[in-house]
């Protein structure tokens, strides 16, 4: 379904959807992308690189379905990021954003219209689960992938072709675990976590050898399922230990019932959450029980970085609403693009490639950001509490 | 104490929607497999009532209850009523009611979306009470006190009133009932209406309970009304409170001393050790079908 097309230069891409196959440009799939004649090869290096056209880039997101308000804030970013980078000049970004609909299947067909359709490289999709069904599309057709939210374990395993921003579980949790031992001197906690859902026991085993790592002592593991939405047995359990917080990893769906139930019952320790709570809607809908929790992020919107600084103004101004930390690494993953594109100064795919796996510090708003040999980027990681309604950086 | 207090809390909803399903069931030996989706829907009405419409949740259960009331009509009048006089009514009758809940779960869908909804923050009092080491809301306190009130206030309509006594006369035989001049139709009616409007208030009651109202939330607790209506003995309200109670209890017990991973093997274990021993459920009586 196409909800929104923006581009600068519109031509661009049926020129090359009709253009004849250069040939030996790296083009896998069939009736994949083009080399046409003065295309997407450009002059100088760097900041002075200038290619003719526009790059084209296709971006599946959820934009309807459940992970609907996921895809809406990175459809802001990246439309942010087109417009500045655009404006910049040399290098212009044709951004045609897709929904999958929160559907795999919908996700695969997506994936399949942009590696046929000439796309330099594809972005997204916004959930992990669907980005396992679709990426294998694109490592067929030799086309880069930027997932720009998905942590799941795996994700850049599946080709040498995709590659991802988003810092995973593995990555922040640590760190989230070591600043809460520190700032709440830790002894012992309380695990819990749903046991029937790929994401969050990954999350949990993430948890797990990182509170050994520090030498938190676990008290008990509590198991949920995905689908519960009572646990006062479960937490009654846990106050009896009386921990000194309560580690959990669970969707955001488990994590506003659990949350507001344990406040009920007494409990005032420190909630620990992974990646599942790190969501705005936590404070919406838990409303003062969300007071405490402790989530890390990948994304510091209090940084006083000036990219950040000036990403947050003008988003503020430009949408009338803060961005989120999907908007941001949605913006940060057209920047990085951008600066692959501008290594080698050429949009073909492979060349977009050897830039991406290449990147070493660039600065975004996400803060410098490296991409690893696994293809995955490496930069701080933030670790928030909330703190009147909002999650402030914990100091 | 805190665990025995929360398995009765849980239980007591249990029980209140075992207890609708059970009416149909035991009356019209009819399983009615709409019932958990009227579950779904009265708690997603009630959030929009109380979220768009400004309702306190006082007024918004009876405003429920007229709701599931009406569902109860709709789901009696088009998925059983055309097909009460076909030789397997039984199952055909089954088979309808949950395509009709299939449709009643895809209303909802289009009306509100798949996202996860819940009461707006503050619609009633969260803060806790606290005595004797033991914390309960004044929320929790009034779904006992509601359930408890709707039980009483049926199991008098049943045993008292003509109307229960129209059911009964059902329950023993259609034929016959009818022969001695009651209307059949209009009661099996009512009790659809009757066991529908528990079910909505249950599903509000829950949904307020666990802060969350899902799209498959009536489709979760099914499983466990069926499993509380066999084991309380079929067409039994004191077996459906019973073991409501019961498998509200033997979940917080599992979770307290064996382990959360265990808790629906051991609480639907035990009900199968409930079935070992008293085949006919706990109050169930053998061939005798008692309202």
């Amino acid at each position: 379904m196409r909800t929104k097309l923006f581009s600068v230069a519109v031509a661009a891409t049926a020129t090359l959807a009709l253009a004849a196959c250069g040939g030996g440009n790296g083009d896998g799939g069939g009736g994949g992308q083009t080399g046409a004649a003065g295309g997407l090869k450009g002059q100088g290096s760097g900041e002075s690189c200038t290619i003719s056209q526009a790059v084209p880039v296709g971006a599946a997101l959820s934009l309807t379905g459940a992970a609907g308000s996921y895809g809406t804030s990175q459809q802001k970013g990246l439309e942010l990021a087109a417009e500045q980078l655009n404006a910049k000049g040399g290098v212009k970004y044709d951004v045609k954003i897709e929904d999958d609909q929160t559907d795999p299947r919908q996700g695969i067909t997506v994936f399949e219209g942009f590696v046929n359709g000439g796309k330099s490289i594809i972005i997204g999709p916004t959930l992990s689960n669907t980005a396992f069904q679709a990426q294998p599309v694109a490592q067929e057709g030799k086309t880069p992938v930027l997932a720009i939210s998905n942590t799941a374990k795996g994700i850049t395993a599946q080709g040498d072709y995709i590659f991802r921003d988003s810092l995973t579980e593995a990555q922040v949790i640590p760190q989230t675990v070591k600043k809460a031992k520190e700032k709440f001197s830790l002894a012992k906690v309380v695990v819990m976590y749903s046991n029937d859902d790929a994401f969050t026991k990954s999350g949990f085993e993430v948890f797990d050898a990182a509170l050994k790592t520090e030498g938190v002592q676990v008290l008990e593991t509590i198991t949920f399922s995905k689908a519960d939405t009572d646990f006062r047995a479960l937490l009654t359990q846990a106050k009896g230990q009386s921990p000194d917080a309560i580690v959990v990893s669970g969707l955001i769906e488990a994590a506003i019932p659990l949350v507001t139930q344990a406040r009920e019952l007494g409990i005032t320790v420190p909630i620990i959450g992974g990646n599942g709570f790190n969501n705005p809607k936590l404070m919406a809908d838990a409303g003062e029980a969300a007071e405490g929790v402790v989530v890390g992020a990948a994304w510091n919107s209090a940084s006083a970085n000036e990219l950040n600084a000036g990403f947050i103004k003008d988003f503020q101004t430009k949408f009338n609403a803060a961005p989120d930390q999907f908007a941001a690494q949605a913006h940060a993953g057209l920047t990085l693009i951008d600066h692959a594109v501008r290594s080698g100064c050429s949009a073909e795919r492979d060349a977009i490639r050897d830039g991406l796996s290449k990147i070493s510090n660039v600065p975004t708003v996400l803060g410098d950001v490296s991409i690893n040999a696994d293809r995955d980027a490496e930069h701080p990681a933030v670790v928030q509490v909330v703190e009147g309604g909002k999650f402030t950086v914990l100091q | 104490m805190q665990q025995l207090l929360n398995g009765v809390f849980i239980g007591s909803i249990y029980a209140l929607f075992a207890i609708g399903f059970t009416l149909v069931f035991g009356i019209l030996d009819r399983l009615n497999l709409a019932h958990p989706s009227v579950f779904a829907v009265s708690a997603f009405v009630g959030i929009e009532l109380v979220a768009e419409g400004g309702l306190s949740v006082w007024v918004t259960l009876p405003i429920l209850l007229v709701v599931g009331a009406v569902l109860g009509l709709v789901i009696e009048r088009v998925a059983f009523r055309p097909l009460k006089n076909r030789p397997d009514a039984h199952f055909a009758g089954l088979i309808s009611s949950i395509a009709l809940a299939g449709m009643f779960i895809a209303l909802l869908q289009w009306r509100y979306g798949p996202d996860t909804r819940r009461f707006p923050a503050g619609s009633f009092p969260e803060t806790p009470i606290q005595f004797a080491g033991v914390s309960v809301t004044v929320l929790q306190v009034s779904i006992l006190l509601i359930s408890i009130a709707l039980m009483v206030g049926l199991t008098w309509l049943v045993a008292r009133s003509r109307l229960g006594r129209g059911m009964r006369a059902i329950a023993e035989n259609p034929t016959a009932a009818r022969v001695l001049g009651v209307n059949v139709d209009r009661v099996t009616a009512v009790t659809f209406a009757i066991s529908s409007a528990l079910g909505a208030v249950a599903g509000a009651l829950y949904a307020m309970n666990v802060n969350s109202a899902q799209l498959g939330m009536g489709a979760a607790i099914e499983l466990k009304g069926l499993a509380v209506i066999i084991v309380g003995g079929m067409g039994s309200l004191p077996g459906a409170l019973i073991g409501g109670l019961a498998l509200g209890l033997a979940e917080v017990f599992a979770v307290q001393y064996i382990g959360s991973s265990w808790r629906d093997l051991i609480a639907f274990g035990l009900l199968f050790l409930i079935l070992l021993v008293r085949p006919q459920g706990l109050f169930g009586a053998r061939k005798v079908r008692e309202v």
